[in-house]
């Protein structure tokens, strides 16, 4: 097993709990009451939190790799920091756009709340069932943090099958936004269980989840979610939909690079402040 | 050798019991169960102190505000070579939590997580076994909302005194 395997699938879980609390963040203050305002921004620090134990053992593992530091002036597009070592804040702050590997559903726009809520409903069902697999990765450090963010996720997703339950059997047009969410973020499910290069290598190394799997349970537990929304026709005949990939690749849509101007702006302009 | 080595471990249990959760002054880090371990190593006549924390939660942002009390007070009391160490597995359940520490929750006024773990399923608008309010203890509330004021706790209201309540949720 290679440590650049481990790297890279790490950094892979590692940029989909950031983009998508980068973007619940966006919510804060703007929330429909009191209470799923915080709760979101609630979701939005936790994923924060997945991401900064991710970060942390994704930089130990590329210093690990780069033993000797790098030339001062060297390219920072990959993440490195100041002195060429990497931290969990030079991979959140220092790379580009085509060096993230978060799937393109997480960096989709929050758009109304429907679709703030079926982007975290579809995400929160797979991370349910990749943390339960990832719990018993013979990589100790990813099954020590999937053990730890099962509890958390497990939250997420109570609550979002209920909010589509809600929407989806609430008012028609409660369940009308609902079902345009449907139409813009179906495209982005298929990529879930479409393993990229790394994820296979983490496989076959025995640290990684094999994604593939994931599928009937991922699809199972949204007809049944579904069913109790009044949904069952809506997703009938989806199966057949053209599914964007490529974001775990680097490939992203135009959405992430605004996320990452907007994330990433303090670090650019002012290089290592602290505050 | 080893009675020395426990005594000053001992102390060093001693001093933690000062620090207290930013976001619960109430509670101290020992009272939450967030201290695994305490170890002493000596090397070069030097004492090198290992306190091994847990957080709560993954985005727990007081966690980095309980690494720095941690060190400044065992500075105050001498310490200077001081490592915190965080690790994540087993993880943090509410169970954790000392009963001086429920007591103490209670009487602040936020409902001390049930003894029994029950939110680890996914089963849907579940009610939550009776949460009992602080004020009035009555066994009459309703939850307002899953998440709270931090991400420890929950809303609930009691439908008897009225009051609302903070409840540090079970998990
Ligand atoms: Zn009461």
């Amino acid at each position: 097993m290679t440590k650049d395997t481990i790297y890279n699938y790490t950094l892979h879980l590692a940029d989909n709990a950031l983009i998508l609390a980068q973007r619940n963040s966006e919510w804060c203050g703007h929330g429909p009451v009191l209470e799923q305002d915080i709760a979101i921004t609630n979701i939005s620090l936790d994923l924060l939190g997945q991401a900064r134990s991710l970060y942390q053992y994704a930089a130990t593992l590329m210093n690990e790799l780069n033993a000797t530091p790098l030339p001062k002036g060297a390219p920072i597009a990959n993440g490195e920091g100041q002195a060429g070592l990497a931290t969990e804040d030079s991979l959140a702050y220092l790379r580009d756009v085509r060096a993230y590997k978060n799937c393109l559903l997480v960096e989709q726009p929050n758009g109304d709340w429907a679709q703030t809520i079926l982007r975290q409903f579809f995400f929160s069902t797979y991370q349910f069932f990749l943390y339960q697999q990832l719990q018993r990765s013979t990589d100790a450090t990813l099954a020590a943090i999937a053990e730890k963010s099962l509890k958390e996720v497990t939250y997420h997703l109570r609550w979002s099958s209920e909010w589509v339950i809600r929407l989806g059997d609430g008012t028609e047009e409660s369940a009308n936004r609902l079902l345009n969410a449907l139409d813009e973020l179906w495209m982005y499910t298929g990529e879930l269980f479409i393993p990229a290069s790394y994820e296979t290598a983490a496989v076959e190394a025995g640290a990684g989840v094999d994604v593939t799997a994931l599928k009937t349970h991922w699809q199972q537990r949204v007809n049944e979610v579904f069913a109790e929304a009044m949904l069952t026709d809506a997703t009938a005949g989806r199966e057949s939909t053209w599914m964007q990939h490529g974001g775990k690749e680097g490939v992203h849509s135009e959405h992430l690079g605004y996320i990452l101007a907007e994330m990433q702006y303090m670090q650019r302009v002012y290089p290592g402040c602290e505050w | 050798m080893k009675t020395t080595e426990n005594i000053s471990v001992r102390k060093v249990w001693e001093i933690l019991e000062g620090v207290c959760d930013p976001e619960v002054p109430v509670l101290t880090v020992i009272d939450l169960g967030i201290v695994r371990d305490v170890k002493i190593a000596k090397a070069n006549e030097e004492e090198k102190i290992e306190v091994v924390i847990t957080p709560t939660y993954s985005g727990c942002p007081a966690m980095d505000v309980i690494r720095m009390n941690i060190r400044m007070v065992l500075m105050q009391h001498g310490y200077n070579n001081v490592q915190i160490t965080t690790i994540l597995s087993p993880a943090w359940t509410t169970d954790w939590m000392t009963e001086a520490g429920k007591q103490k929750l209670k009487a602040y006024g936020i409902a001390p997580p049930n003894p029994k773990q029950q939110v680890c399923h996914t089963e849907l608008f579940a009610e939550d076994e009776a949460v009992q309010c602080p004020h009035c203890n009555s066994y009459n509330t309703r939850r307002i909302s899953e998440f709270g004021s931090t991400a420890c706790k929950a809303l609930f209201q009691c439908n008897d005194c009225q009051e609302p309540f903070d409840y540090f949720k079970c998990y």
